[in-house]
């Protein structure tokens, strides 16, 4: 029981890595670099476009063009929001380099379509 | 290092409304109270059933497998190892108070004469130190299986940790403190922002559980573990999803963390071992 639960395992992180190892062959998108858990995981905690069982700790990403006419402030929450809320639970992005200027460039593209 | 004091600050005032000086049985008081108003159709004590007071899909998945607990072989070993004597003759039972029986709800404790915080864990291995055998490794193995063992035996006790009028041992409890209230990790996260800011809501499809109880039911047997372990095993892999660097089993500020989660949760009944994800 325990070597199958090894072999699986090891068949499983296998599938992961070579999933991993082929990403950086393709430019991610911003979509690709919001929902992944290792990059933006946005969708810990917020609900946007089609993503699987979003968390609800942040408001729902919609209607950004409107609600965020000024892309310097969308840019600002994204690279680190305990600048406005200094208690805000959301990670500092930018500030703690989780994710670089192009990425965050990207997902801001990404978000002014929804 | 101000942002940081700051946000300590403002979690502490706003958020649980804990006064910047207030004496441990306060922080306690408006501890408790912030999660029974924030949820006041919940029963004190369901508390100690973590995530599964907050979430009634989660809660009918667990109890269905609590019919048969998937720890039982683990915790009868916890029981022959307990019960074995070390190569001196003496036993575990030696080293406690009652035989160690029904002895979890004491723990952590400080001990004056070394000025540090003993959690249960700590004094397993200083038992089999004593008594001339070798330290088991901490947060797994047959450590966490005999630690579950002990916790057995208390079930229904309540919880009565003690912080006695001796200065290193409210610096312990502080310490703790500011450990549970601060930010860490490149995610920048501290145990507050996600079990009292966000407590009820949820990360993903997980609900975040409230921490008051969150001592009551260790060790845990998690699936996801397949094996039994410590609070402290549950404090890494905390820390690791906010990339911060897990510390070593019972490393002070662990200790500390463990003294001033376990006083916040005083008068709740001893639940474990139980089962998790
Ligand atoms: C761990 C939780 C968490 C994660 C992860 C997170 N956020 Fe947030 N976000 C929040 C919270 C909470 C707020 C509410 C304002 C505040 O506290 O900063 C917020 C606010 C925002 C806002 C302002 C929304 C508004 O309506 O005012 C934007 C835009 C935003 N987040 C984008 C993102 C993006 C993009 C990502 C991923 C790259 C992300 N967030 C990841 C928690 C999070
Ligand atoms: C990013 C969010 C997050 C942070 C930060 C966090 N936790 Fe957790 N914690 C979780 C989630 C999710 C779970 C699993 C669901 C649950 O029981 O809440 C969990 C579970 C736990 C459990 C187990 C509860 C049980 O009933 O078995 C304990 C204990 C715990 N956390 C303590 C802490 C402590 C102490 C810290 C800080 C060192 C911390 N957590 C930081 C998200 C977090």
């Amino acid at each position: 029981m325990l070597k199958k639960t090894n072999t699986l395992k090891l068949l499983l992180s296998l599938t992961l890595t070579t999933a991993s190892l082929a990403t950086p062959l393709f430019a991610a998108t911003g979509k690709e670099i919001a929902f992944d858990r290792k990059k933006g995981n946005c969708l810990a905690c917020h609900a946007m476009d089609d993503g699987d069982m979003p968390g609800n700790i942040g408001p729902p990403l919609v209607a950004m063009t409107a609600r965020f006419p000024d892309r310097a402030i969308l840019k600002a929450q994204i690279f680190d929001a305990t600048k406005r809320n200094p208690i805000s639970i959301m990670p500092p992005f930018g500030k703690h380099e989780i994710l670089n200027d192009a990425e965050l460039e990207k997902i801001i593209d990404y978000l002014y379509t929804l | 290092m101000q942002r940081l004091l700051n946000t300590f600050l403002s979690l502490s005032l706003i958020v649980v409304a804990i006064p910047a000086v207030a004496t441990p049985e306060q922080n306690k008081e408006s501890f408790q109270k912030f999660y029974m108003d924030r949820f006041s159709h919940i029963e004190k004590d369901d508390f100690a059933n973590g995530v599964y007071a907050l979430d009634q899909d989660a809660r009918d998945q667990w109890e269905a497998m609590s019919d048969f607990p998937p720890f039982e072989d683990d915790l009868d070993e916890g029981e022959a190892l307990f019960n074995t004597p070390f190569a001196n003759g003496k036993q575990y039972a030696d080293c406690f108070e009652n035989k160690g029986q029904g002895v979890r709800q004491n723990y952590p404790q400080f001990d004056s004469k070394s000025g540090q915080v003993i959690t249960l864990e700590l004094a397993i291995n200083n038992c089999r130190t004593q008594h001339g055998e070798k330290a088991l490794p901490y947060k797994k193995g047959d450590l966490a299986k005999v630690s579950a063992y002990m916790a057995s035996t208390s079930k229904g006790e309540r919880f009565d940790i003690k912080i006695p009028n001796d200065k290193r041992a409210q610096q312990a409890y502080e310490a703790g403190k500011k450990y549970y209230y601060s930010k860490r990790g490149q995610l920048n996260f501290s145990c507050a922002n996600c079990h009292v800011q966000n407590v009820g809501r949820k990360a993903r499809s997980e609900t975040l559980s409230a921490s008051l109880g969150h001592p009551t039911h260790f060790p845990v047997y998690r699936m996801k573990w397949e094996s039994f372990g410590t609070l402290q095993r549950r404090f890494d892999s905390c820390n690791k999803q906010v990339r911060a660097q897990p510390l070593e089993g019972q490393a002070k500020d662990y200790r500390n963390l463990e003294y001033f989660l376990t006083y916040m949760s005083n008068g709740l009944p001893v639940n474990g071992p139980a089962s998790r994800k």
